[in-house]
């Protein structure tokens, strides 16, 4: 059998392939020929087979038959073999194959050989890619190592080390001892891979921490020695003496002096020292600089080391080397906080980056821009930042977009101001801003009260122009349809306003419903925005038209919309003005706003319409807040849900009425108020399939001699119950007793608590408002339990 | 430093070294990813960009991408000092390095790195040291055995 090709010479070969399948061919028939050698269990060739092998792995070629090859390869006297087969096995192997454990008694042997390369060879194998287990094992060996006299060998160790107390942490303790005197050693290779051991333990342990503080007068030595000899030719570069030294030295300073006065004050000096000193035309004096920023930064400097370290980082700014840039940029962002006016004056600067053409380098200063608005640069900032809005990439705007509301909304000097800026955002970037943003700006704007006029107009203008962005699209459209009245009546005062009709708005609206730009959501908005605009403008009739239009949308939301907005028209009409009424300021909250919305009586998206009970006679803007007050203490929180039944039996209610007063489950009816003639009697039943629940029928009756009009009972319960009201049969009370008014109640009870409720009721009689509260406290426990 | 990779300008593959244990898989995954990812970059564009949870450094020389992946407490401009220590270390042992000495003689690139690096970590910061230990063994084989592979 010839001999195997050499290696180069397959190299060669593969070197000249043509296209993709002439070289699978090649390395086809070569690895065959691998194969059957290896079957021969041919030792001669065994290396050059290996090599040939991992060539054609690092190609992307298969090469695992390889893997016990490099086993027998390591287990061979020849330095050659072991050279190869420690390589094989750092490429090849991985410790989750039980294969690699093979190597362990290998390695052990090694780590005693007579020849340090063969001992350096398993030393790095081990502490390149050795599993927990062959750590465990072999953390002895690697620990008489650390001890030895040669510096070779003991650099090798102490990395090696390094990887075993990753690997197996508890094992830590066991390598204390020898790092005794690591740092007395003249060589810098053994004193850079003892620094990092150091690191490594300190990183880990608060107690080792603590222990090894007592090297920082040490470590200080070094460095100044470093800094201060003259030139050593071999470590220097560009001037500098040993810069990894010098960096990992000041890493484990960094480690040593974070929150201790004392090791604090001891690296004091030579971090000035080192932070004026170093050469900065190249990227090596940059790097010690940047390391001496970090460690100022983190441990317990005094403020003028800490100045010093951020105009370093300020100069490094406006270095032209753009690494440099970065990595200040970086830097400032992490010192942000804590140092925040030293960073302010390096502003102008940063606000300068975002002109950069590196990506990183421009979201790092976007980013840094955002932390350093306040209120008094806040027109400043956001000027550059929306300009920068405005040309950056697709990437950044969705971020930018977020980061101005946030800062507009933290420290917008005037509403005005606000709404501008919301403006601009929507109409820059429009469809970029996050989903999320939506609510929240209907949120901030209904709370604007003055500027409603001004925004709508704003607003509308903008549909005018471009109805693509569906973000703004839909806060238009929901303002458009609170405050159409005041946009057709020409009511802003902030700016010219403009002469619009009612057709005209109708028209923009009626444009989104069929607009191919348009997404569902949006039309779900502008149909909601039609349907309110039923109680402010005159031209009922063209809103009912497209209203029954859309009942029979193939879109299903839109339908249901439709055809609830249409029950409204034809059996509801009486509590249109109520459900469509303007929406009460909602209650600010930090976090999102849609969930908490529903709690206040207001909702963004309209996907259900709620039921709103008129307020008595003052504004709507207290309506939330009237609630609140039913309950008085914080235990007991309202809930004012109901929907708009589609079918004109509600099953609840009628069935019940029928029914009169029999009481269906067992439980007892109750009167639940009787004042001024008006009695409200409870009855009951449990809602199958779901015990928790109880339905209660109210039953209201009049027993004076005027009817009781404009009837609304409200209903509040503890925390720990939850509460559906559904509608009320009516909302005029007859005189005599001639009728009743029914409403279903449901109460979900899940912790089974005794049932308490609090109502309010309010109607007009005789002319006058009547309004009173009560509490429900005598509910039979079979109600309840 | 978690993974080292050399990469032509095609997206070739020159050298591996990986400091974490991943899948084969794996390994073949991130280095497609990342690969397309650098060689995208623009010629101005700086050294440093994050990559997953990673910060990777890297440098053109040449024909060849030399490209690191650090933790987030290592020092990017020192890392780019490794790199360049290491060129430095290619150069001295080819002789004014090129790509093709990589090519055909990878399994030296390889000594070479393990001599300076160790588990990710610079183990020798001298450069005439490294050199002297890559030649001593070279020639430590000479009298174990006689073969030339």
């Amino acid at each position: 059998m010839p001999a195997p090709i050499r290696l180069r010479e397959l190299i060669r070969t593969i070197r000249t392939a043509r296209t993709q399948a002439e070289e699978r061919e090649m390395i086809q028939k070569e690895c065959a020929a691998i194969r059957s050698s290896f079957r021969e269990e041919d030792n001669t060739y065994r290396c050059r087979n290996v090599a040939k092998l991992l060539y054609m792995h690092m190609l992307g070629y298969p090469a695992h038959f390889g893997q016990l090859e490099c086993l027998k390869l390591i287990a061979s006297q020849k330095f050659t073999d072991k050279r190869i087969g420690y390589l094989g096995a750092m490429l090849l192997l991985d410790e989750r194959q039980d294969v690699h454990l093979l190597m362990t008694n290998c390695i052990k042997n090694d780590l005693n050989h007579s020849t340090q390369y063969v001992q350096g060879l398993a030393l790095c194998t081990l502490g390149c890619m050795g599993s927990s287990e062959m750590c465990r094992d072999l953390a002895g060996e690697v620990e008489k190592l650390l001890k030895t006299s040669n510096s070779y060998l003991r650099k090798k160790a102490a990395l090696c080390a390094v990887h075993v107390i990753r690997k197996v942490p508890e094992l830590m303790e066991m390598f204390l001892p020898a790092t005794k005197n690591l740092l007395s050693e003249k060589n810098h290779g053994v004193l850079h891979t003892s620094v990092v051991l150091l690191t490594e333990m300190c990183e880990r342990s608060p107690d080792m921490l603590a222990h090894f503080r007592k090297l920082v007068p040490q470590l200080v030595r070094i460095l100044k020695n470093l800094i201060m000899s003259g030139y050593s030719p071999e470590h220097d570069v560009s001037g500098i003496s040993d810069p990894f030294l010098q960096v990992r030295i000041l890493r484990l300073l960094r480690i040593l002096g974070k929150g201790d006065d004392d090791s604090s004050e001891a690296m004091n000096d030579i971090l000035a020292q080192v932070a004026t000193n170093t050469e900065t035309s190249k990227n090596v004096g940059n790097a010690i600089l940047y390391e001496t920023v970090l460690t100022i930064m983190d441990i317990k400097s005094e403020s003028g080391l800490r100045v010093l370290a951020i105009n370093i980082l300020g100069r490094f700014l406006l270095n032209n080397d753009k690494n440099i840039r970065y990595v200040a940029l970086t830097s400032l962002l992490k010192t942000v906080q804590t140092d925040h006016n030293a960073v302010q004056r390096h502003r102008s600067t940063i606000v300068d980056c975002l002109k950069d053409l590196d990506v990183s380098i421009k979201r790092r200063a976007m980013e840094l821009s955002f932390a350093l608005v306040n209120g008094n640069n806040i027109r400043g900032m956001m000027k550059e930042l929306l300009y920068f809005l405005d040309s950056c990439d697709p990437e950044f705007k969705a971020d930018c977009a977020s980061g101005v509301f946030l800062a507009a909304e933290k420290y917008a000097p005037s509403k005005r101001w606000h709404i501008d800026t919301i403006m601009r955002v929507l109409t820059t970037a429009g469809s970029y801003v996050r989903d999320d943003s939506v609510p929240n700006l209907i949120q901030l704007i209904t709370n604007s009260v003055e500027m409603h006029a001004y925004t709508v107009q704003r607003l509308y203008k903008a549909l005018l122009d471009d109805i693509s962005q569906q973000p703004l699209v839909q806060v238009a459209s929901w303002c458009i349809g609170e405050y159409g009245d005041l946009l057709v009546s020409g009511q802003c005062e902030e700016e010219e306003p403009i002469q619009v009709t009612e057709d005209e708005v109708l028209d923009v609206l009626e444009g989104l419903l069929v607009s191919n730009l348009s997404t569902p959501v949006t039309r779900g908005y502008a149909l909601t925005a039609i349907m309110k605009l039923s109680t402010r403008f005159t031209s009922v009739n063209r809103i009912k038209k497209v209203v029954s239009i859309y009942g029979s949308s193939i879109d299903v939301e839109l339908q249901q919309r439709a055809v609830e907005y249409n029950a409204l028209f034809k059996k509801y009409d009486h509590m249109r003005p109520a459900l469509l009424e303007r929406m009460p300021i909602m209650e600010k909250t930090a976090s999102n706003g849609p969930t908490e919305i529903v709690q206040t009586n207001g909702e963004a998206e309209p996907s259900v319409v709620e039921a709103k009970h008129p307020p008595p006679v003052t504004q709507p803007t207290n309506q939330a807040n009237d609630l609140l007050d039913l309950l008085g203490g914080n235990d007991v929180v309202p809930v004012i849900q109901t929907t708009v039944p589609t079918k004109p039996a509600s099953a609840g209610g009628e069935l019940l009425d029928l029914l009169g007063d029999l009481s269906l489950s067992g439980i007892p009816p109750m009167t639940a108020y009787n004042k001024n003639g008006l009695k409200i009697d409870f009855t009951f039943e449990r809602a199958n399939p779901n015990p928790n629940i109880a339905v209660i029928t109210i039953h209201a009756s009049n027993s004076t001699e005027a009817d009781m009009t404009d009837f609304v009972f409200q209903a509040a319960v503890p925390k720990t119950f939850q509460l559906q009201l559904l509608s009320p049969s009516s909302n005029v009370v007859p005189t005599l007793n001639q009728g009743t008014v029914t409403q279903v109640i449901r109460v979900l009870n899940p912790q089974k608590q005794q049932l308490r409720m609090r109502i309010k009721l309010t109607y007009t009689h005789k002319g006058s408002a009547v309004q009173d509260l009560a509490e429900v406290n005598n509910f039979p426990p079979q109600s309840w339990q | 430093m978690q993974f080292m990779l050399l990469f032509s300008r095609q997206g070739k593959l020159r050298l591996q070294k990986w400091y974490v244990p991943l899948s084969d898989k794996e390994k073949k995954k991130i280095t497609r990813e990342l690969v397309q990812t650098v060689l995208a970059r623009k010629p101005k564009m700086c050294s440093f960009l994050e990559w997953r949870d990673l910060k990777i450094v890297y440098k053109r020389y040449a024909s060849l991408y030399f490209c690191c992946a650090i933790e987030d407490q290592d020092n990017e401009l020192i890392t780019l000092e490794i790199i360049h220590r290491y060129v430095e270390l290619l150069d001295k042992y080819f002789g004014s390095v090129c790509e093709l000495d990589i090519i055909f003689n990878f399994e030296k690139a390889y000594f070479i790195l393990d001599e300076f690096l160790l588990g990710g970590e610079a183990q020798e910061t001298s450069k005439k040291n490294v050199l002297k230990a890559i030649e001593q063994a070279d020639l430590s084989y000479f009298s174990f055995s006689r073969g030339w592979i």
